[in-house]
């Protein structure tokens, strides 16, 4: 699936991905989606409990060399 | 409908560079979350947010003397372990840049451009000798009820 945005956070550190994934997320429509890169090891948590708070929806996640790669859809 | 938004509340009574810094990560944190985030600065906290540069005001030889051995903003800060006389923080400032970590003017910005209410204590203000003038532009001045009109409201309370 190809996300309608993609927010490239890789060699940020926290707070920054989730900050840039906010901003991104308040220009998107609900039902659009966005996968967001990054680098930060604690990202996964980050970013479950983020999207899960901010009632949105973590559609999938998967970690390649390093670089975390999540989708997440607006709801 | 536009649901009530969450709150979160941060005291920064320290005047520590990297207290600061975990205040100010936290408070963006929040604020991704869309959280309404209030940072009530108050005694040795406030000097976070003076500005570098030397404000003419009225003062009296008490508040001058304070005003002159307290650190003039941010960027002045020490360490609250490991200062070594000012060798720490430079330390603290070299890692984070190797780790592309935000320095905490940088922290501030961010905060303001997400809308982090920040909110001078006027009571230790007026104790320390700091001015509106000294503070950086964009703050809000109140004391303590204010605080807690907030605070009551926020499922995330820190004092830090």
């Amino acid at each position: 699936m190809m996300a309608d945005i993609v927010v490239d956070t890789k060699g940020l550190a926290c707070p920054m991905p989730i900050v840039k994934a906010k901003k991104a997320m308040d220009g998107m429509q609900s039902g659009q989606t966005m996968e967001v890169l990054s680098t930060d090891k604690g990202s996964l948590n980050d970013f479950t409990a983020w999207v899960k708070q901010t009632g949105n929806e973590l559609v999938s996640h998967e970690v390649e060399n390093g670089v975390y790669k999540f989708l997440v859809k607006k709801l | 409908m536009e649901k009530q938004k969450e709150k979160t509340t941060i005291v920064l009574f320290s005047g520590d560079l990297d207290k600061a810094i975990a205040a100010f990560i936290i408070a963006n944190g929040a604020a991704a979350y869309d959280h309404d985030v209030t940072i009530f600065f108050t005694f040795w906290g406030l000097n976070t947010m003076r500005k570098d540069e030397i404000v003419k005001v009225e003062k009296g030889w008490l508040e001058k003397a304070f005003g002159w051995m307290m650190p003039r903003g941010a960027k002045k800060l020490g360490l609250s372990k490991m200062n070594m006389m000012g060798m720490g923080p430079e330390m603290i400032k070299h890692v984070m840049k190797k780790h592309n970590a935000l320095t905490l003017p940088q922290l501030i910005e961010l905060a303001q451009e997400q809308g982090v209410k920040l909110v001078a204590c006027t009571m230790t203000m007026d104790l320390l000798g700091l001015k509106q003038e000294e503070l950086l532009d964009g703050m809000e001045y109140a004391g303590v009820a204010a605080y807690l009109g907030d605070a009551t409201q926020a499922k995330v309370n820190l004092f830090i």
